[in-house]
């Protein structure tokens, strides 16, 4: 857990992207719709209904599918030597390079400096009673949880089961569900500040939110 | 002074009002008059009264004379823009002026659950020979409202004709007439709780014999909202309203193919207004309205006390005239009511007679009867009927003679049979028990006696049809034409449930259409069902000769009309057969997409009406089929909206005596249909994949300006809602129809 929050805020500041590789989900011939640098766009809408920009076509068994964009960012790398050539799955025709605002930017950086619990077991997850109320209580400064006490229940097949918490102690920084949310199993849950780094993590989150420009 | 101020006030609303009906200000140059008109009020005590008034004069003549120019000939655009003026009268204002008291139910103003719906207790009066006699009413409306925006434009919302219905019935509790004043532009299409088209249904399933007399006035008519409370023995129109099947704005959008988000072109608005025949001429000539009411030139308006002067007499005779109907002895009085009406060019101030407005329980069964048979004839001579008197004469025999054997066979041997089988039954269950009692004691010293060995019991197999495995049977089985592509495609939800691509020639082969992992339904062609789900060669076709037509005249609709004939090989979106499932024989409606997308219009509806007709005599159930239906025809305006009515009553007269009616819905399905005849029925399922609901994602989208989430209208919604009762699968669409038949018509299939 040692981690230098300066080095990790330097390393974004420096390169504040994330290349998503588009990559053919099967075999067949491609037929690409985007440029070099060409700026496309993710999913849209209250639901992500709207599917985002056209990116290639591809197509098996005369089966011609339109495969569009899951993230926005701009197109990089394009291979256009396989333009119209059959391919293999999982061929790597080019890259979404995608601009990370900051609201992303701590995610990333919560997600490696907080202690992640995650779900056992595909269900609905609920928060306990108690860690509940005391959230209310202690917003600001965060409800502190050790190995042992009960922060979550689980609720499966009418039957409701209490979940301790194991790991290290800390204060309950971030929740990463709704309550009565069903969450996949191994997605995180709960975040977990250690006491120490607990002021610290505040400040670099403060200074993302004034400081980045998007 | 004051006077002038006054004037100037008037003047400023009548320049107004020429604005809203002309729908801009550049018309005759009549901005620049208002200015001159707010200049006035403005710099009020600085012009000399004398050089005032003289001005007011001058504007005043160039007013009236602009006023009788947009008279003389008013298209109907203008009319729809007269009705949508915030200066035109609204049910407030009727409820002040044409009734003596009135007291609102269901809440007040805001307080409301649906401020759009007012539902009124009032009280009309008439002087007969300087008597005053008193009548009690229902009257409910559409509420517009004057800017209030809690009113929704008069837009009401399935719980406002929730509530609307709950006072119909409290009407009929308390046996007193009911006024309909409609002024909506159309239902507010959302899905929530109970779902504006399931509530319409309702709505008009309930109208269908509310047993009380009921009069309508319609000012602004919007299709599916209008008629939720629209069904009445008399319906009358303000010479100034309009009453249509879509607004102009909403046909123009699909005419001209304009995308959403694009602005329609107001000269193609002006053009769909005209073609739709929405005014009230058109409407009377149609026969969807009985009477019109004679408005001022440019309609009436808020402070207009000769027109509600002359509403309140329209509205006591009207309610006269379909109670006098009612009556066995009304000649003299028909005979003194007919001679007033022909009198009648101005308002009379008394009435020449007194008619009470209660009804015995045998004048109710004739109400009842004369509003059938009115729904019945509307939209009648508006299809194509392609018969010679000879095979006219062979139908009507026909239809005779099946009626008879029906009725012989159903109303006179069946009662009978069964009552003796009943009495019989009684007599042997009774002397069965007298017999055990008298024999137990011997049959229990002999059992001592001669003790049995106990037997296993024979297995009985229970009654039903004998399911056969699709695969044995696949060789003779239908296939779809679309199976003959030698391609793949993808299941739309691959990226939810990773489903690998199919096999054309599989998936519409042996899988019916359906992915074989997550299950979604692919369209399929209607053909496809009429070989699979019915027995074979049980299929026979009756009323195919019903052909669709132009009935408005629309420019351009002949040619696709005779387009999509050719290409269907029918003449309408609606096939009626006989069939059998399993052995069942039932009627069957069938409503199919690729004829003008499965829309209904005045040949769907009548075929529907005799589909009734032809269950209701032979005493079989009715499955109303829907492979796909986009709603009501705009192209048939009104005479397509008054089919919703129509079948809606012909359902509600099959079922009351009787009948067991299934409505199973597959593709998509909305709006008008959706609102009346198919979601009046008690049973409903949906098929997977299936989409049910009142107005599309576009259609909601642009009326509320929420976006709804992609599976808004899913079965599984409807479900939720209980609009439908169950969502079925393809593969096992025979099966779960035969289950409901025999669950829903049980033993005595399907009459009670």
């Amino acid at each position: 857990m040692d981690i230098n929050l300066n080095d990790l805020l330097r390393r974004y500041r420096s390169y504040p992207f994330e290349d998503y590789p588009v990559e053919t989900p099967h075999t067949g011939v491609v037929f690409l719709k985007v440029k070099e640098g060409q700026t496309v766009r993710g999913p849209s809408g209250e639901w992500l209904h709207r599917p985002g920009t056209l990116l290639y076509v591809i197509e098996r068994e005369r089966n011609v599918k339109r495969m569009t964009a899951l993230w926005s960012g701009q197109v990089s790398g394009i291979r256009l030597d396989i333009e119209g050539q059959f391919v293999e799955a999982g061929e790597l025709l080019f890259s979404i390079r995608h601009q990370l605002d900051k609201e992303e930017i701590i995610d990333r950086i919560l997600t490696q400096v907080l202690y992640i619990f995650p779900a056992p077991q595909r269900a609905r997850y609920f928060l306990a009673p108690e860690i509940s109320a005391r959230m209310e209580k202690q917003f600001k400064e965060g409800v502190s949880v050790e190995s042992g006490d009960n922060v979550l229940i689980m609720s499966l097949m009418k039957r409701d089961t209490m979940i301790s918490y194991q790991g290290i102690p800390g204060a309950l920084y971030k929740v990463y569900f709704k309550s009565g949310d069903t969450v996949e199993q191994g997605s995180p849950l709960l975040g977990i500040c250690p006491p120490d780094k607990l002021q610290y993590v505040q400040k670099i989150i403060q200074r993302i939110r004034t400081e980045w420009e998007k | 002074m004051a006077d002038s101020g006054k004037l100037l006030s008037q003047l400023a609303d009548r320049i107004s009002y020429l604005v809203d009906i002309k729908g801009n200000s550049e018309w005759a140059n009549v901005g620049d008059l208002l200015g001159r008109v707010q200049g006035l009020r403005q710099s009020f005590f600085e012009i000399k009264e004398a050089d005032l008034f003289e001005e007011i004069g001058r504007i005043e003549d160039r007013v009236s004379f602009l006023e009788d120019r947009v008279a003389e000939k008013l298209s109907p655009a203008e009319i729809v823009n007269i009705v949508r003026s915030p200066q035109r009268f609204t049910l407030m204002d009727i409820l002040e002026n044409v009734y003596d008291s009135y007291t609102e139910l269901g809440g007040e103003g805001d307080c409301s659950i649906d401020p759009a719906i007012m539902v009124a207790r009032a009280t009309i009066s008439r002087r007969v020979k300087n008597k005053l006699y008193s009548h009690q009413v229902m009257v409910i409306g559409h509420e517009k409202g004057r800017g209030e925006e809690y009113r929704n434009g008069g837009c009401a919302r399935p719980w406002g004709n929730d509530k609307a219905l709950r006072y119909m019935r409290v009407a009929e509790t308390e046996g007193i007439p009911i006024h309909f004043y409609i002024f909506t532009p159309g239902s507010y299409p959302i899905e929530d709780y109970p779902g504006a088209a399931q509530q319409i249904a309702r709505n008009l399933y309930v109208m269908a014999k509310l047993k009380v007399p009921m009069v309508s006035f319609i000012s602004e008519g919007g299709s599916g909202g209008a008629e939720a409370i629209g069904v009445s023995g008399l319906r009358l129109m303000g010479s100034r309203g309009y009453y249509s099947v879509i607004s102009p704005e909403g046909a123009a959008a699909i005419e001209g193919k304009i995308r959403e988000g694009e602005k329609v072109p107001r000269e193609l608005v002006k053009h769909c207004a005209a073609q739709l025949k929405i005014t009230a001429e058109d409407n009377l000539k149609l026969g969807t309205v009985d009477r019109i009411i004679e408005e001022p030139p440019l309609g009436a308006r808020l402070d207009d006390f000769p027109f509600f002067r002359r509403l309140r007499y329209e509205m006591l005779r009207a309610t006269d005239e379909v109670v006098l109907k009612t009556k066995n002895f009304r000649a003299f009085r028909a005979y003194a009511f007919k001679r007033q009406a022909e009198e009648g060019k101005e308002v009379p101030e008394d009435f020449d007679l007194f008619i009470s407005w209660n009804l015995t329980d045998l004048e109710i069964e004739r109400l009842l009867e004369f509003r059938l048979k009115k729904y019945m004839e509307l939209g009648k001579g508006y299809f194509l009927e392609n018969r010679n008197v000879l095979t006219e004469g062979i139908r009507k025999t026909k239809i005779f003679a099946s009626k008879t054997y029906y009725d012989l066979r159903y109303g006179l041997l069946r009662p009978h049979g069964r009552n003796v089988q009943k009495v019989i039954e009684e007599v042997s269950s009774e002397g069965s028990v007298f017999l055990r009692k008298v024999t137990e004691p011997v049959r229990a010293a002999y059992d001592f006696v001669f003790p049995q060995p106990e037997r296993p019991g024979k297995v009985v197999r229970s009654e039903g049809p004998e399911h056969k495995s699709i695969f044995a049977e696949e060789w003779e089985s239908y296939v779809s034409p679309l199976a003959n592509e030698d391609c793949a495609v993808t299941c739309p939800n691959a990226s939810k449930y990773g489903c690998l691509d199919l096999w054309v020639p599989d998936l519409y082969g042996e899988f019916c259409g359906v992915c074989p992992n997550c299950g979604h339904h692919f369209p399929l062609e209607y053909q496809w069902y009429l070989e699979n789900l019915f027995d074979k060669n049980s299929v026979h076709e009756f009323n195919d000769h019903i052909a669709s037509c132009n009935p408005l005249g629309f420019q351009g609709y002949n040619v696709r009309l005779k387009r999509d004939m050719k290409r269907t090989g029918r003449n309408s979106s609606m096939i009626t057969f006989d069939a059998e499932v399993w052995g069942i024989r039932l009627v069957v409606a069938m409503l199919f997409s690729n004829f003008r997308g499965g829309t209904v219009g005045t040949a769907e509806g009548e075929k529907f009406v005799r589909a009734c007709d032809v269950a209701g005599t032979t005493r079989r159930p009715l499955l109303a089929y829907i492979h796909s239906t986009g709603g009501i025809r705009i192209h048939e305006g009104t005479l397509g909206v008054v089919q919703m009515p129509k079948c809606t009553l012909a359902v509600r007269e099959y079922n009351d005596n009787g009948g067991l009616y299934i409505v199973v819905y597959d593709n998509n399905s909305y709006a008008g249909p959706v609102a009346s005849f198919l979601g009046c029925s008690l049973y409903q399922f949906g098929m997977r994949s299936s989409k049910i609901g009142f107005a599309g994602p576009r259609v909601i989208r642009e009326t509320t300006g929420q976006d709804v989430p992609p599976d808004y209208h899913s079965a599984k919604n409807a479900l939720k809602r209980g609009h439908i009762q169950g969502i079925w699968d393809r593969r096992e669409f025979k099966k779960n129809l035969h289950d409901a038949l025999m669950t829903f018509g049980g033993p005595n299939l399907y009459y009670r």
